[in-house]
């Protein structure tokens, strides 16, 4: 996984509440065995005028040139700014491999959905809650200035927009785990002597489940 | 009453391998269910790293997503569907994990699968790459949908890291009115709390109308409380859990179930046990439900009105509505009991075991489907339901009435296999999602009971089953 330290970048916004991972990445996409290659088709259904499938050239389909992701002024932004409950839905993680292979690096919204959340973090994507207020004034300030640059400072859990500054939580295990760029499940093995004991434990107590 | 736990403080406590530093936990996994769709890059980032499964009789597999529905000799026409399906195969062999394949008796949707098999205990951590599999708690389990990375996680560490979450009870009190169902009670919880508000949440479902419903009945809730943003959604255990697992071919026996049963009756919450959110709703003020918008909390009665964009004061959920009524081509004050129906799906983890196409076949039989229907499919929802299904007859009450009768797997829920919406149709549908495309790209779902849904099939239109 890349490493995760401080991203300066346009943004762009998304001025929707609820964008479930059905139109971050439609279901036909599921059907890869792959974990790449899903970018051309972030948002399908929004982005495409005709209704997108797998192995489609997708540089000949028409554009819904009125969806901003089709706009040139946010061709290049790795941070997608939108309302709240983004990524709800079904639990697919071919949403942030989507959001993650178009070259985004950050969502910020005023919340997310669980499972998306999570998910995130495991693909090297840093999900950003601020309040809605402050969301709020992201958008005006891309409003007023869509080539105005964000700075995302991982390490200090704050955002430079403008003349704004926020601070965000994060979970110092997901901090540390982005900064570093670790893989979890290299993580976990090196407690493996704490899980086979759990286990010998659990067979003695509570054979049938084993 | 410090010492009172519910019933998820239970199940994580007993399965909590150590704490981190973090805040976050160790968690043991017992059961990890797998199909085609969210299983090929677990198992290539497993190859990738050279790294094996954990303890391999945890998992079992079986295909159901992108599984043809029809004549299976003919294979799967799709040759995407048919890759994924064949990379589970491949991947199962190689690896050793027991799977009931395509030609499997015992192969159907993952979640009627499991139950079915007794391969869900209770007290059980299950989970799967799939949100559903918030299911499994109707048998006392925590059981939860992960993403891809979590499937690796747990196939090779038995284990994932999580953070607990807060306690709700959803309690529903007192008797439900005839031809309200489980599908209905779990569509007016969502209704009410909305497709957010159980988020941060293990809910617990509990009340008279809870140990009232059959085992099957709870499954139909707990498989929703991801739709009203709970990872797991749980029941306690009672007799009808155990009887439930009896027998059952994964299920222990003899001197074994007996301590296993004393174990599974403590599965359940403390009395003064606390909650952080409590939600009461009266089973006698549920009535048939019907979804009129593109996200599940958009329920109504099937008496009331479709709701009008002009009265909700909340700029966001006027939007929703307006986008809604839009996606669904429906105008606001509509009744909809007025709106006609051209395609009705019965089937999905939601609705497909046995008791549904009872409930679906006592109101078809004898009748016919309307002649408006462009088609109407009941699938169930694994080779096992469809042999009893058969055995009863109610294959035949079906297809007499002019439903077609289909082979086992996740169908037209989500439309990765050849059963699709076309833009613009109109779905009476017994399973989970309306979102915007679920079903086909412009296709337009309504989410019913199975005995609405049949209801519908032969009037035509949506209409209270109880005036069938
Ligand atoms: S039936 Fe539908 S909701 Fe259930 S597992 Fe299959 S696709 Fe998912």
């Amino acid at each position: 996984m890349e490493k995760f330290n401080i991203l300066t970048s346009i943004a762009m916004p998304l001025d929707r509440a609820n964008v479930d991972t059905d139109a971050i990445i439609p279901k036909q996409f599921l059907k890869s065995i792959k974990r790449s290659g899903f970018g051309p088709n972030l948002f399908d259904q929004w982005r495409y005028l005709d209704e997108g499938q797998p192995g489609m050239d997708n540089l000949k389909r028409p554009l819904n040139n009125d969806f901003v992701l089709n706009k040139p002024e946010y061709q290049g932004a790795k941070i997608l700014v939108a309302k709240k409950n983004f990524g709800c839905g079904s639990s697919r993680e071919h949403a942030p491999w989507a959001l993650e292979d178009y070259g985004f690096r950050v969502i910020v919204a005023p919340s997310f959905a669980d499972i998306f959340y999570n998910n995130c973090f495991k693909n090297g994507i840093l999900p950003v809650i601020l309040s809605e207020s402050e969301v709020e004034d992201i958008f005006s300030i891309i409003a007023n200035n869509s080539a105005e640059k964000m700075i995302i400072n991982l390490p200090n859990q704050s955002i430079q927009f403008a003349d704004k500054s926020f601070k965000f939580d994060l979970d110092e295990f997901r901090k540390f785990c982005l900064l570093e760029g670790l893989d979890e499940i290299g993580l976990t093995l090196e407690q493996s002597d704490k899980i086979k004991a759990f286990e010998t434990k659990a067979k003695q107590n509570t054979p049938w489940l084993f | 009453m410090s010492e009172s736990k519910t019933l998820y403080d239970k199940l994580w406590e007993q399965h909590l391998v150590t704490d981190n530093d973090d805040g976050s936990s160790l968690i043991y996994i017992n059961r990890h269910l797998i199909h085609e769709v969210t299983s090929p890059q677990a198992f290539e980032g497993l190859r990738l790293a050279n790294r094996n499964l954990w303890r391999v009789n945890a998992n079992l597999a079986t295909p159901d997503h992108n599984v043809p529905t029809t004549d299976r000799g003919k294979g799967i026409a799709d040759p995407i569907s048919k890759l994924q399906v064949d990379t589970l195969d491949q991947n199962c062999d190689n690896f050793g994990v027991q799977e009931f394949k395509m030609s499997d008796i015992r192969q159907g949707i993952v979640h009627v699968v499991g139950p079915e098999q007794g391969a869900i205990l209770p007290g059980m951590t299950v989970v799967c790459g799939d949100s559903h599999t918030s299911t499994h708690g109707a048998l006392g389990c925590l059981a939860f949908g992960i993403g891809t990375s979590e499937v690796e996680h747990v196939m090779a560490t038995q284990c994932l890291v999580q953070k607990k979450s807060k306690n709700m009870l959803v309690e529903v009190t007192g008797k439900l009115s005839s031809g309200v169902t489980a599908k209905d009670v779990v569509l007016s919880v969502i209704g009410k709390i909305g497709t957010a508000g159980g988020t941060g949440y293990a809910i617990e479902f509990a009340g008279d109308v809870i140990s009232d419903l059959s085992i099957e009945g709870r499954m139909t809730m707990s498989n929703m409380a991801i739709e009203a943003g709970a990872r797991a959604g749980m029941m306690a255990v009672d007799d009808k859990t155990i009887e439930y697992i009896r027998g059952k071919d994964f299920a222990p026996s003899g001197d074994i179930l007996e301590s296993a049963i004393e174990h599974w009756e403590t599965l359940k919450s403390d009395e003064g046990a606390v909650f952080d959110a409590h939600i009461v709703i009266e089973g006698e003020s549920i009535k048939p439900q019907v979804t009129w918008g593109t996200s599940p909390e958009m329920t109504i009665a099937i008496d009331e009105l479709i709701p009008d964009p002009d009265n909700e004061n909340d700029e966001v959920k006027k939007t929703s509505i307006i986008n809604a009524l839009k996606y669904m081509g429906l105008e606001a004050n509509q009744a909809i009991n007025s709106v006609s129906v051209d395609v009705v799906f019965i089937g999905s983890c939601t609705n497909s075991r046995i008791e549904d196409l009872r409930a679906a076949a006592k109101v078809a039989e004898g009748k016919q489907v309307a002649d408006s229907i462009k088609q109407a499919i009941v699938v169930p929802g694994s080779g096992l339901v469809k042999q009893q299904a058969e055995q009863e007859g109610l294959d035949q009450v079906f297809i007499k009435a002019g439903f077609e009768w289909r082979e086992p797997g996740c169908s037209m829920c989500l439309a990765m296999n050849a059963d699709k919406l076309e833009a613009g149709e109109r779905c009476a549908s017994t399973s989970n999602r309306n979102f915007e495309g679920r079903q086909g790209q412009g296709g337009r779902t309504h989410l019913v009971s199975p005995a609405m849904a049949a209801a519908a099939a032969v009037t035509g239109h949506f209409v209270d089953v109880n005036q069938i």
